[in-house]
Parts: structure tokens; sequence; C-alpha cells
């Protein structure tokens, strides 16, 4: 007999509310496993929403979890800005050459237009889709790329970097396009059915930039960002490590952050604690090569150290869980929450 | 005359300090001023050398950010080729070395381990970014014999595998070192793709080299 007493969404809204659901939500954020489930190649997969949808649902299905993730893969943005993306059969697709060659490149970037844009207006029918079939019952998650981290792909790290260090004036200007676009681009998915906007931004992570320069940069970027954005979000640092700075994002205004397995998940906890949701932070790499027993252990453990009053969501610590990770890994970590994930069981 | 007499701690203090706070001016100040005194060798050695394995160590615990690491890298690679140009005959003997980002478009970890290991005074070929089979041809046509592998995602981090396949199907030697996100997330990887070893930072890349050449030797 089920002794779920909540919806998905009601168990999510629980947390977020810092008070103790039925029991822990867990998010499998799962992009590339829906192609296995359609039995298609990646690209083929990626091609259609309809095929998207589907795979969402289907999976959420299979493994019982507590989200649909509308998320096709990260360059989707940057395909978007005119830059190219390539497919692999193993693995996420990937961005292309960066489109900003040079920083006077930057002076003449314009704001794309979402409409206009096929590859994002896919993502938005796959939501809209998503959201016909899925009601109320779980939330769907968007997700953005932070103003402050999209540059890693519109012109690689060490060029970002040096243009965060020599070019000032440059670095604001661009801040300020992407802050239109990411906008814009979290809103239209909200409208199309997106319950929360997952906000990537890897780059203000402790692991990339320091405290004091992630308060001048990153820390103000997600501020005005986020307070233009028409619903809740979770800010995601993508195995980043965040202890450091985990206050400041807080303050930011966001809902949730996803946390690093290299991180103590006790005093992430703690620093969070009634501030904002903790997300994570299974080490999806090591997760590949995972036996029962051991995922077992990986997601009791996760419980045992977060899941106290709320305020935590069991996920994986990428927000991506790579392509090689193996059915019965993912329905290991669905049965284990099940079984130590009881909140009256305590 | 010059000396190769020890460079003081707090010369090397203050060296870290202008790394860390990416000030350009101030490290170059303190190289000047330190090369009136002790050749560049022994200010790469002791002063140079030190910092960038303290600073990647201090990334590697938590206390610094990639930006920092990044940036000291170049200022120090900068720094280094002022003093000790590619050909100078005091930089570092060495087999022949490369550095390769192989499938991913993010090369930031190569770069700051091509710049960490030229400003230590090792000379060695950026490959860029490149697939399998272009890194198995340049392998073989540079007789490499230390070939550092840098990835960022984990498909590309399993594809070293075919690398080492291929490099041992054609008789060749070259040992190879893996590094990048993959490898510090999951450290039995290496050992699954057939390397023979890893670095988290420029700390182990340096001493990771040194083991190879004196098993070379």
């Amino acid at each position: 007999m089920s002794m779920e007493t909540m919806t998905s969404l009601q168990r999510v809204l629980t947390t977020l509310g810092h008070k103790e659901p039925d029991r822990v939500p867990f998010f499998l954020l799962l992009t590339m496993h829906g192609a296995k489930e359609l039995n298609m190649t990646i690209r083929e997969y990626f091609s259609k929403a309809e095929n998207v949808a589907e795979g969402q649902i289907r999976m959420r299905k299979k493994y019982g979890h507590d989200c649909l993730y509308s998320f096709f893969y990260a360059p989707v943005e940057v395909e978007a800005w005119g830059g190219s993306v390539i497919y692999s059969e193993d693995g996420p697709p990937n961005s292309g050459e960066p489109i900003i060659g040079s920083f006077a490149d930057i002076k003449t970037l314009r704001v794309p237009d979402i409409k206009q844009s096929p590859c994002l207006v896919k993502v938005l029918e796959a939501t809209r889709i998503m959201k016909k079939m899925i009601k109320d019952e779980a939330p769907i998650i968007g997700v953005v790329m932070s103003p402050f981290s999209l540059p890693v792909m519109q012109m690689g790290f060490s060029q970002y970097f040096d243009l965060m260090f020599a070019e000032p004036i440059l670095f604001e200007r661009l801040m300020a396009v992407n802050e239109e676009f990411c906008v814009n681009w979290a809103n239209a998915q909200l409208e199309a059915g997106a319950t929360a906007i997952c906000y990537f931004d890897p780059v203000s992570s402790s692991t990339i930039t320091p405290r004091d320069l992630y308060l001048k940069t990153g820390y103000e970027v997600a501020k005005r960002t986020l307070a233009r954005i028409n619903g809740p979000t979770a800010t995601h640092l993508a195995s980043g490590n965040g202890l450091p700075v985990v206050a400041d994002i807080a303050n930011t205004g966001t809902a949730a952050v996803g946390v690093s397995c290299n991180e103590d998940l006790l005093a992430v906890k703690a620093a969070c604690r009634s501030k904002t949701t903790v997300l994570g932070n299974l080490n999806g790499i090591e997760m590949r090569r995972w036996t029962p027993e051991q995922t077992e252990n990986e997601v009791k453990s996760a419980i045992q150290q977060a899941a106290a009053g709320g305020g935590f969501i069991l996920s994986d610590n990428h927000g991506e869980i790579p392509w090689q990770v193996p059915d019965d890994v993912l329905m290991a970590i669905s049965q284990a929450v099940h079984k130590w994930g009881w909140y009256s069981k305590k | 005359m010059k000396g190769r007499v020890g460079m003081n701690n707090l010369l090397s203090q203050d060296f870290e300090k202008a790394l860390l706070d990416m000030d350009q001016r101030a490290a170059t100040k303190i190289l000047t001023q330190a090369c009136e005194a002790v050749e560049p060798i022994v200010f790469v050695e002791q002063v140079v050398m030190p910092a960038l394995e303290k600073i990647g160590d201090d990334w590697d615990k938590g206390l610094i950010a990639l930006s920092q690491v990044y940036m000291s890298g170049r200022i120090c690679e900068r720094l280094v080729d002022t003093i000790l140009p590619p050909a100078s005959p005091n930089r570092t003997s060495q087999p022949a070395m490369a550095i390769a980002a192989l499938n991913d478009y993010h090369s930031l970890g190569k770069t700051i381990i091509y710049s960490s290991l030229r400003a230590s005074g090792y000379e060695l070929l950026d490959l860029g970014r490149v697939g399998v089979d272009e890194l198995v041809r340049q392998t073989i046509e540079h007789k490499l014999r230390i070939v550092l592998i840098s990835v960022l995602m984990l498909p590309s981090a399993l594809h070293v595998k075919q690398v080492v396949e291929r490099l041992k199907q054609q008789k060749c030697k070259a040992k190879i070192v893996v590094g990048g996100a993959p490898f510090r997330f999951d450290q039995q990887l290496w050992q699954e793709v057939g390397a023979d070893a890893t670095g988290a930072n420029i700390a182990d890349a340096l001493k990771v080299i040194h083991r190879i050449m004196e098993e070379m030797a």
C-alpha cells in the first residue's frame, strides 16, 4: 500500500516552505535518458518537443520521482545566440565555436527574440505538452543559464576571465544583454507551464569565483535577474562548491540551491536552514558504477544529513545525470528514497 | 655575478599574494628586483613553482577559486617568458611532451596546466582541442613521451580509453596523464580508462612529470 499522502507538487512546495512533507522529494534530473526510453538517438530525441515531453512523462512513471525536467541541453541558449551545437552519441550536446570571437563582438550583440528561435520554441512546446499531461500533479522545472555563467559558452572560459578582469565596461555590457535574454527566456518558460526555473550559475560557485569578486559580479547579476523572473527559482552551482557563499545566494531571492557532492551536506544544510532549500548532492559521475548497496547507502546518508525539518530535495550534484548512469542505479535511488525517505517513520 | 642563493620566504609570500590579487604589476616588480640578485632559473624554481603549486593545492582545498588559479598561471607564464624565453638553455631538460583537450570545447584546465608548466620552466606542445584520431596521430608524429589530456565532460574522459588502446596498437609507449572534472569526481576513473597517472592540480602535474622522467631516465 502506498504511504504517499501528497502529490509531488504538494511535497515539493511543503519542503520549499521548510516543513516536512510525507517523504523526502527527489528529482532525477534526467535529460538524455529519455532517448533510451523512446529507443532513439540523442539527436533524434531532441529534434521534437513531443519526444522530450513523452520521455519525461515515461521516466517519471518509471522511477516515481517528483518533477518533470523541461531542460533539453545547455547549448540550446547558445544556439539561440547564433552558435552551433555538436551532438554526441553518448553525452549531452556540446556548444561549438564561441559566438564571441573578440571582445569587440560584445558591442554588437543583440538579444535573441525567443519567438524567432526555433530551438527555444521547441523547449516551450515541450513544456506546454508536459503541463497538459501532468497538470498540477508534479512541478515542471525549466532551466536558464545565468547571465553571469552563459559567457563560458558564448566566449570560452579563459577569454571570459580575461574580460572580467581587464574590460569592466564590456563585461557590464555583456551582463546587460544576457540579463535581458535570461529574464525573457525564464518568463517564457513560466508562461508555457514551467512551475519553477533552475538558474544554472556555476561561475558563481566558490570553486570558480572568490567570494569578494562574486559579491561584486554574479551576486549583483543574480539579484537583478531573479527579481524580474515571475516565478520561483532554484540556483544550481552545477558541481561547484557553494558553502562560502550559500548565505549570499539565499539573499539573491532564490528558493533553493543545488550543491556539490564534494561538500559537507550537514554543514550546507545548517547554513541554509530556514533560508533556502538544499538540492543535492549525489555524485552523478561516480553513480555510473554504484552497486545497489552503495546506492542505498548514499541515498540514506544524504537523507540523514539534510532531510530533517524539510528544506531538502534529494538530487544529483550537477543538475544533469550522465547518459552512462544505468537504469538499475536510477531505480535503486528511487527504491532507497521510498525505503528511507518517509518522515513519519522517523 | 648573480648567485643561486635562496629566495627568502617573505618574497615568496609577497609574490603569491600578488598572484592571488591578480596584480601583474606587483608580481613583475618582485621578479625584476629578485633577478637583479639571482639567476632567473633560481627565481622560477624557488618562487614561481612553489607559488603555483601552493595556489593549485589551495584550490583543491577549496580555499581559493579557479579564476585565481587561471590568472596566476597566465601572469607567471608571461613573466617567465620574459626571463626564460622558450629557447633558453636554462629551461628544464625534458622528454617530448604535449597537452590537449580531448573532444571538449572547454579548455580552461588545459590552459591552466599549460601556463603553469611553462612558467615552471617546461616546454610543451599545445595540441589544442583534438579528437581521438588526431591525438593519436600527433602523438606518433611528434614522438611524444608524455601526453597530458584535459577533459571536462564524462564522455570525453571515457574516450581516453580509445586513445590508450590505439597508441598501444601502434606500439607507442607515451605515458598518458589525465586531468579534469570527471577524474576529480570519480577517483577510480583514470585507472578505468587505462591512463598512467592523473593529477588534480599543477602540483600533481609536476610530481607526475618528475616521476615519469625518473622512470624514463
